[in-house]
């Protein structure tokens, strides 16, 4: 079975903006002095220390997985993204193609009090393939992928790299 | 945001837990890693390594200036934001020889255009400098037929020269100001422009550092010619800009004299006093803020510098084509 090449956080902005994850993955990258990016690391130090046992497997990086076999995956955000469930869902194909059957996730969002339960459907792992193509299309590219203009670029790291 | 600290005093400067102690004369200041950009050391300081692999960690870059305000070197921590892309694409603009040139017009476009705002400025408040104004801009024109860097350079040496000329005008001869003697600095005036150009230099040289440029590969200026060469083409842009006006002001409002300075056998340089004022300006000039058109918002002198790497690196990148700030106040 073919390895999966790709890091959590790249899936990720797959989703969120395609030029991020080309800057991204290109290795421009900024200081995140950005209040959200700040906010987003204390929720991650503090909140979940106890439980707190990253595992790296291969590309990916799990915040922890419990003894019944879900992964647990915490997002500061205060809105269930798309960009989220798709980074578990990668992470339990991940999991599958290295052996490990029956995984489910689920996102914890502290400032929603609410968690999101994932998991992997045969569409879903159909829709992977498309994914992985299309990311190696974009990365494919000399030039970064032109600004998206939404709402999220305020908060972005990017920025004023992209607007200045 | 993050602040420059300059230091004078001697003093020994420690971590302590994850904040920097400044112990002065036994008289201790805090401050917060986390609220320092950069640190500027002038007169003698003591640190250990401590200290430095706690500042290497935080990313902050320190620069060091010697007895007589001369930069004599940075320390630069190791981790760095380097994209071995741009790394590529930016060699590949200085390999080409039309690409090169682009840059390294465009650096000298935008200098003479802040050259000329700044004339501007002083002959719309009477100063009789309209003759100089006419020929530096016949100059920069003729720079767009310059087909080779010393071309492009020797243009820029006439333009400097015409803009030196008319700075006794500006300050009223206040000063005898005959030629820009750079190394050593032999008069006032040339002492506040060497002490103030490698202040520009330094603080270029840590937004870069914050960048994904490689400091060393420059455009304008032959790569090696100082280290770190793209800091001193970048100053061409931001010298007229944060340091000349400043001078000018400096000068005519007796904030500095003559008497803020020493004379050697054939030095002149800025006395303690005379450094720390000069200072004091340039911080306030590096956090005065302007409204940026694209951004739609106030940023300070200092954000503009990072945003002009950020567009060398779009540019290098293919993205966007880099034209260099050009004041319009
Ligand atoms: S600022 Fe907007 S366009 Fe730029 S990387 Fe971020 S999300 Fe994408």
């Amino acid at each position: 079975m073919q390895n999966l090449n790709f890091t959590g956080t790249q899936i990720n902005y797959y989703f969120v903006c395609h030029r991020k994850l080309w800057l991204f993955t290109k290795d421009i990258r900024f200081e995140d002095k950005n209040e959200y990016v700040q906010l987003g690391r204390l929720i991650d130090e503090n909140t979940y220390k106890r439980n707190k046992k990253q595992i790296e497997i291969g590309k990916i990086k799990i915040d922890f997985i419990d003894n019944k076999g879900v992964i647990h995956e915490v997002k500061k955000s205060n809105k269930i993204e798309k960009a989220h469930i798709h980074q578990v869902k990668y992470y339990i194909l991940t999991l599958k193609r290295m052996g490990v059957e029956n995984v489910t996730g689920e996102i914890d969002y502290p400032k929603l009090k609410k968690r999101e339960t994932v998991l992997l459907t045969p569409e879903d792992e159909k829709e992977f393939e498309k994914i992985f193509s299309n990311i190696r299309e974009i990365l494919d590219k000399p030039k970064p992928p032109a600004v998206i203009k939404k709402t999220i670029c305020k908060k972005c790291a990017y920025h004023e790299f992209c607007f200045a | 945001m993050k602040q420059s600290l300059y230091l004078f005093s001697n003093c020994t400067i420690k971590r302590k837990d994850n904040t920097l102690m400044f112990d002065i004369e036994g008289k201790k200041k805090f401050r917060p890693v986390e609220a320092v950009s950069d640190i500027f050391l002038f007169s003698e300081h003591t640190l250990n390594t401590k200290l430095l692999n706690f500042l290497g960690q935080q990313k902050i870059p320190v620069h060091i200036f010697n007895y007589y305000g001369f930069y004599s070197g940075s320390f630069f921590p190791r981790e760095q934001y380097l994209s071995g892309h741009v790394t590529i694409s930016q060699a590949k603009h200085y390999l080409d020889k039309k690409k090169r040139m682009l840059l390294a017009y465009e650096f000298l476009n935008a200098a003479a255009s802040n050259i000329l705002t700044n004339l501007t400025y002083y002959n719309n408040r009477g100063r009789d400098v309209g003759e100089k104004i006419l020929k530096i801009k016949v100059l920069k024109k003729s720079l767009k037929a310059a087909d080779s860097i010393p071309y492009l350079m020797g243009i820029e040496g006439n333009i400097r020269d015409l803009y030196y000329s008319a700075f006794n005008e500006i300050v009223q001869n206040k000063i005898e100001f005959q030629n820009r003697v750079k190394r050593p600095p032999d008069n006032f005036i040339n002492s506040l422009i060497s002490f103030g150009n490698s202040l520009v230099y330094t603080s270029i040289l840590s937004e870069l550092y914050r960048t994904q440029l490689d400091p060393t590969v420059s455009f304008l200026h032959e790569p090696g010619y100082r280290r770190y060469s793209l800091a001193l083409d970048i100053s061409e842009i931001f010298k007229p800009i944060l340091i000349d006006r400043m001078i000018f002001t400096m000068i005519n409002k007796n904030e500095l004299t003559e008497k803020d300075t020493e004379k050697d056998l054939n030095y002149c340089y800025l006395k303690d006093k005379g450094r720390m004022k000069f200072l004091r300006k340039y911080d306030e000039r590096l956090k005065t803020t302007v409204k940026h058109k694209k951004l739609n918002r106030h940023v300070s002198y200092k954000r503009l510098i990072r945003l002009e790497c950020y567009k060398i690196v779009k540019h290098i990148l293919g993205e966007e084509k880099y034209s260099g700030f050009k004041m319009w106040w």
